[in-house]
Parts: structure tokens; C-alpha cells; sequence
């Protein structure tokens, strides 16, 4: 192990989608920003949660960061290596020490394959295990890892449960001795019961092998469960960034607040009486991001001088990274809430044009 | 007591099962249970039945038929006169009676099996070799190919289009009256007609394979994009195609019987075929209409055998609706 204590450092990552239009001839008519702008660390060992509402760019910024998507600009370091500049040859070997496990395992999981052929194609791509016996040893130690049988092998993916399915993609990751996992929602395609089983098993392979997480979930309690350090992603770039027990005691970004009083507590008295902040309005649209600071649209401390024009950088404000003009005053109380009207989101080109409206949003839904 | 042995009868039971699963080495693929899914089907029996008849017909029948296809028996007898509407019906030593030129009508059924069957197959896999390449390199480049990839895609499947916007049998006389009647240009002719449809089909089947979580997750294995499209994308992306080449193989026959009906067919009569023989019959369809109805009626039979089989292995290899 070389290099610094950070095994991955992206910088200002940006995955922008082109819109094309036209019968013959594409033309580029807007972009859709997934990704705009990302800053963060993730020491090695460690795990490195990412949370985030639908269609914020958790997912895309997972997969730039593995160059399964090609991101538009600025760098990932991977122990100390740029992978956006790697010719496609010496990323193709790099990808050995860094994996992915995926949201849906039936899905990522070839239907023809069985499983020995699954957790061989890894092997054999980097020439892994020259004999056939090596091989089988590998393999065999993997699936003791995740905890699957034998004579899983000879079977193939729709012959086993959501959990096991889960474990063979686990196994797969795992078998090639990565460092870096990236982990897509992992656990919310299964049931609560299984759920559980999958994340301490996470838990475990790390401790054991000291692997490297960057876990994405939509699940609060996943994410606080098995994360070192917790980032809030809106509309492409990062909110706030805090250890676990600091954001959810102390969230200090309003959207993080909206978020955390959305987490029911398991005390009826509590639940009753806490007061909950219901974000009005709709995600915007990432082809057309609201200007200056992107929460400001739904933002109920949203203030009238400088969060619509200029874009807040995420600073450090005791223990959390924060990316709010405001994060202190909200925090010493001197700013109270406000009510928001929901502004309707429009798509990139139609402009103020009052024919053609989206889906109408919902005022005071839950995030 | 009663209750506490089939408390434990059904525990054995259980652990019996568990250990059976164990003991069973092999997992069991998804050919394997769409082939056991097809066997519970009772179309597809019929329909693999009926094929099974005809095939075997096609191939050793001819060998045992009672006359020559080409021997004009009846004219020789002086039974035929078909200027005078003289076309005797069934008896005893022909059992489909004669047809206009006084030949055997059964024994022309017999050996036309094997020619239509012929028609049918070859032209089938014209069809599809052609569009299985021509989808199969489109779909690789469209899928895994970047931006070089989608313009070879544009211009292949620019080229499909073409095929596919000329009405298929005008298409397959234009090419019919080009290479001169022939059953050689039957074959070619149809199956250029169905090369769209396997090019399209299995392109559209590969952009979503190459699209799917698991191709992603064989790109972030390491794995070459020429593999990833000849281990994963092409293979589950065939059982559509398989389906369609079934489906394709009825068409063909009708196809092939509607250019022969048109004269386009192979010219010489020596060589009795289901298509010729039905265009043979039109002028004595006043006077024997049977002579038309035999030929057709095995048309229809085959190609519905060929349709039942296409449709009972689109539901067996359907992977929603397994169970």
C-alpha cells in the first residue's frame, strides 16, 4: 500500500448527458447535468455513503467514478492514478482493483451463465489463477466468503433467492481481490429481512479485507448503518458532507434537515410532536438547473440576496462540509423558515411558454 | 402418536428433498427449461407432430411412392382425357386419383414434400444468415461501438429499411424475373424477402442486451468488448431470432408456393412442387377441384405445424413468464 491515506479523490467531476434533436443530422440542444461538479475523499478501509432522492446523480457518479460512464471533466485519483487519462488497456487492468456490486441482481446477473462461468470471467480477463485448480481455489474461497454453498456452481442465477443472487454479485466483486467497491443500492431491491444479512456481510468482507466502499442508497438507515462518511447529493453536486453520527444528529444544509425529519422515530410521543419540513415543488430539472444555489427553489430558509445568484462552494463549518451561504445563521437560529410556493419545473427549451406544463407538483410532499 | 409420525414423516420428507437438491450436481440452464416448458405444451406437441410427419415424408417417402411423379399412367391407359373434362377422382390403385396430365396425384404430393420442404429451409436460413450478419454487426456497433459504431449501424440498417419498404412479394418477383424462373431463385427471393426481419429483430434484441446491467457489470470485470458481445449480448439475444426463423420457415412455404403459383417457380414440371401443382390445377377447378385442394390443404397443414411450434417456443423461452 502506497500513496495517501485517501485511496479515491475525485475532483470537480462533471457527467454532462448531450440532448439531441433532429431527423437527420443530430444536433446538441442542451445538456443534461447528472453530475456538475463533485469533490470528495474516500480514506482507504473506509466507506463512503452517498445519499440522495431520485434522479439526483448518485447512481451516474458512481459509475463515472469506476469510467463506466465517461465523465465530461475534471479527474478521479485512484491511489494516486488519474483514470480519466488512462488508455483503454491499462484501465481495463486497472479495473481489477475496483468493483461494482449493482442495485438488481437478477438483472446483472447473466441468465446463461451459471455460477462457476460467472466468477470465472473475471478471473480469466486478467489472467488470473493460471491453472484450472488455482482457479477453483479462488473461486471456492470466494464463495465461503459471501457464504453460498458448493454446489452453487453448477446453478445458474434464477435458481436462487433475491439474498443468494445478491451474495453471487458480491462474489463476482469479490473474487477478484479488489480494493475499491462500489456499491449501487445494494440492498434496496431485497426484502427488510434480507436486507440486513447483506449489509453485515458488507460489514464483515471489509473488516476482514479492508476494502474500500462507496456505498449509494436512497435508505437513510443503510447508509448511517455502514458509513464512515455520509454525502448528500441534490440535483448533481454535493449538499454536505459529515461523518454519520454528526449529519443525523446535526444536519446543517436545509436540504439535509428536510431529509432528516423525514426518518420517522420508533417513539410515538417524539414522532408526534417533532416538527417535520416538507420540501414543496419538484426535483428541477438537471437540464436546467436553477441558478446560483440549486436547493433555492425549495429551499425555506432561502434568502433574498445571494442564494439565487451565486453558487455556494462547499465549506468546512465544525465537523460537516456544508454548501450553504447561510449554514451558521440557520444554525444559531437566527433565520427561521418560510414558506415556499412550488415553482413548476420546466424542461430545458420550453422556455415560459404556458402551453405545455409537466406534471403538476405537489405542494408539502414528503421528500 | 398418529400425529407426531407425520409431523416426522414430513420432516424426513424435507431434509429428503434438501439432500436430493444437493445431490443433484448440475443446476439446470434456461434452454433446458424452456425445453421442459415446450414439452408440457400441448401446441407444441401437436405442431412438432405434424412436422415430424411431414419431414419424414419429405425424406423417405419418395422412395416408396406406388408411380412415377412424371409418369403420365392415365393418359397412357386412356383414362385421362382432361380436354374432354374427362379426371378421374380417388380408387383403389390412385388413391388421390389422376391429375390433368394423367399422373399420380399421391405420388406427386409425396415427392412435392421434399421439394417445398427444401423451399422452405434453405430459403429460411438465406434469410436467415444474411440478416443475422447484417443485424448481428449493426447491433454490435450500434451497442458497444461508440461513435464509429452507430454510423456502420446507420448505414446497414438504412439498407434494411430499403428491403423492408418494398412490399415482399413484388420484391421477390423483381427478383425472381431478374435471375430467370428457377427454384434457385425461389429460394434466394424469399429469403432476401425475410433478411429484414432477422436483421431488425436481432439488432433491437442486441442494443438492449448491450444495454442491460450485466454487460456493465462484465465492462467493469475487465472483460473485452468483442467478448462481452460474443459471450453475452449475441447468445441472449438468439431466442427471439430462433422463435422468428420458425415462424419464417411457414411463411417461406407459402411464399415459395405463391411465386410458383405465379410461374416463377422451377419450370420444369418434371419436378412436382405444392405450389406448381396448385397453379397446374387452376384451369380445372370446374372440373376437379380437388386437384387444387390437395396441395393447398398441405400447405395450410405444414405451415400451421411450423406456427404452433414458433408460437409455443416464443412462450417457452419467454423469460416473463417464468415461473
Amino acid at each position: 500500500m502506497t500513496g495517501s491515506e485517501n485511496l479515491v479523490e475525485v475532483r470537480d467531476l462533471k457527467v454532462h448527458f448531450p440532448i439531441k434533436r433532429g431527423v437527420v443530422f443530430d444536433k446538441v440542444v442542451g445538456h443534461v447535468k447528472a453530475v456538475d461538479g463533485v469533490d470528495l475523499s474516500i480514506p482507504r478501509g473506509r466507506t463512503y455513503g452517498l445519499v440522495g432522492e431520485s434522479g439526483c446523480g448518485k447512481s451516474t457518479l458512481g459509475r463515472a467514478l469506476l469510467q463506466l460512464t465517461p465523465p465530461t471533466g475534471g479527474e478521479v485519483r485512484f491511489d494516486g492514478v488519474d483514470l480519466t487519462r488512462l488508455s483503454a488497456g491499462r484501465l481495463r487492468s486497472m479495473r481489477r482493483r475496483m468493483q461494482m456490486i449493482f442495485q438488481d441482481p437478477m438483472s446483472s446477473l447473466d441468465p446463461r451463465q451459471n455460477v462457476e462461468s460467472i466468477l470465472t470471467e473475471g478471473l480469466q480477463a486478467h489472467g488470473i489463477g493460471g491453472s484450472r485448480d488455482e482457479r477453483r481455489r479462488i473461486i471456492g474461497e470466494t464463495l465461503d466468503a459471501v457464504g453460498l454453498p458448493r454446489w452453487a456452481l453448477s446453478r445458474y442465477p434464477h435458481e436462487f433467492s433475491g439474498g443468494q443472487r445478491q451474495r453471487i454479485g458480491i462474489a463476482r466483486a469479490l473474487v477478484l481481490g479488489p480494493e475499491l467497491i462500489v456499491a449501487d443500492e445494494p440492498v434496496s431491491a431485497l426484502d427488510v429481512s434480507i436486507q440486513a444479512q447483506v449489509v453485515n456481510l458488507l460489514d464483515e468482507l471489509q473488516e476482514r479485507l479492508g476494502l474500500t466502499y462507496l456505498v449509494i442508497a436512497h435508505d437513510l438507515a443503510v447508509v448511517r448503518h455502514i458509513s464512515d462518511v455520509v454525502g448528500v447529493m441534490y440535483l448533481g453536486a454535493l449538499v454536505e458532507e459529515a461523518s454519520g453520527d454528526q449529519l443525523y444528529r446535526e444536519p446543517m444544509h436545509p436540504y439535509t434537515r428536510a431529509l432528516m425529519s423525514a426518518v420517522p422515530v420508533p417513539d410515538p410521543d417524539v414522532e408526534d410532536q417533532r416538527e417535520r419540513i416538507l420540501l414543496s415543488g419538484d426535483l428541477p430539472s438537471p437540464a436546467n438547473p436553477p441558478s446560483g444555489c440549486r436547493f433555492h427553489t425549495r429551499c425555506p430558509w432561502a434568502q433574498p440576496t445571494r442564494c439565487a445568484d451565486e453558487r455556494p462552494v462547499l465549506r468546512q463549518i465544525g465537523g460537516s462540509k456544508v454548501a450553504c451561504h447561510f449554514a451558521e445563521r440557520i444554525a444559531s437560529g437566527e433565520l427561521r423558515p418560510h414558506r415556499v410556493t412550488a415553482e413548476v419545473v420546466r424542461p430545458a427549451d420550453e422556455g415560459d411558454a404556458p402551453g405545455v406544463v409537466s406534471a403538476p407538483s405537489e405542494p408539502g410532499s414528503y421528500v | 402418536m398418529t400425529i407426531t409420525t407425520g409431523k416426522k414423516g414430513e420432516k424426513i420428507d424435507r431434509l429428503a428433498e434438501l439432500a436430493a437438491v444437493r445431490d443433484d450436481e448440475r443446476g439446470v440452464s434456461l434452454w433446458q427449461e424452456a425445453f421442459r416448458r415446450l414439452r408440457r405444451n400441448p401446441a407444441a406437441i401437436v405442431g412438432a407432430a405434424v412436422l415430424a410427419v411431414f419431414i419424414l415424408v419429405a425424406i423417405i417417402g419418395p422412395f416408396f411412392v406406388p408411380y412415377g411423379p412424371t409418369d403420365s399412367i392415365g393418359i397412357r391407359e386412356g383414362v385421362v382425357k382432361s380436354g374432354q373434362g374427362l379426371i378421374p377422382g380417388p380408387s383403389g390403385d390412385h388413391w388421390l386419383g389422376y391429375d390433368h396430365q394423367g399422373r399420380d396425384v399421391f405420388s406427386r404430393m409425396i415427392v412435392g414434400a421434399r421439394q417445398t420442404l427444401l423451399v422452405g429451409v434453405v430459403s429460411t436460413l438465406i434469410g436467415l444468415a444474411v440478416g443475422a450478419l447484417i443485424g448481428g454487426v449493426a447491433g454490435a456497433a450500434a451497442g458497444l461501438g461508440g461513435r464509429w459504431g452507430r454510423w456502420i449501424d446507420t448505414v446497414l440498417m438504412r439498407f434494411v429499411d430499403m428491403l423492408l419498404a418494398m412490399p415482399s412479394l413484388l420484391l421477390a418477383v423483381s427478383i425472381a424475373a431478374l435471375l430467370g424462373a428457377s427454384l434457385t431463385t425461389v429460394m434466394i427471393a424469399v429469403g432476401v424477402v425475410s433478411v429484414p426481419v432477422f436483421a431488425r429483430l436481432l439488432r433491437g434484441s442486441m442494443i438492449a442486451q448491450a444495454n442491460s446491467d450485466y454487460v456493465l457489470a462484465a465492462t467493469s470485470l475487465g472483460v473485452r468488448r468483442s467478448r462481452i458481445a460474443l459471450t453475452h449480448v449475441v447468445p441472449n439475444s438468439l431466442a427471439p431470432v430462433i422463435v422468428q426463423a420458425t415462424l419464417t420457415l411457414a411463411t417461406a412455404i407459402i411464399e415459395a408456393a405463391a411465386l410458383s403459383f405465379l410461374g416463377l417457380g422451377n419450370p420444369d414440371s418434371a419436378v412436382p412442387e405444392w405450389g406448381v401443382m396448385l397453379a397446374d390445377a387452376q384451369p380445372y377447378l370446374g372440373i376437379r377441384p380437388a386437384l387444387a385442394i390437395y396441395p393447398a390443404v398441405a400447405i395450410i397443414i405444414t405451415a400451421l405445424g411450423f406456427t404452433l411450434l414458433g408460437e409455443a417456443m416464443r412462450e417457452a423461452l419467454d423469460p416473463k413468464l417464468r415461473k
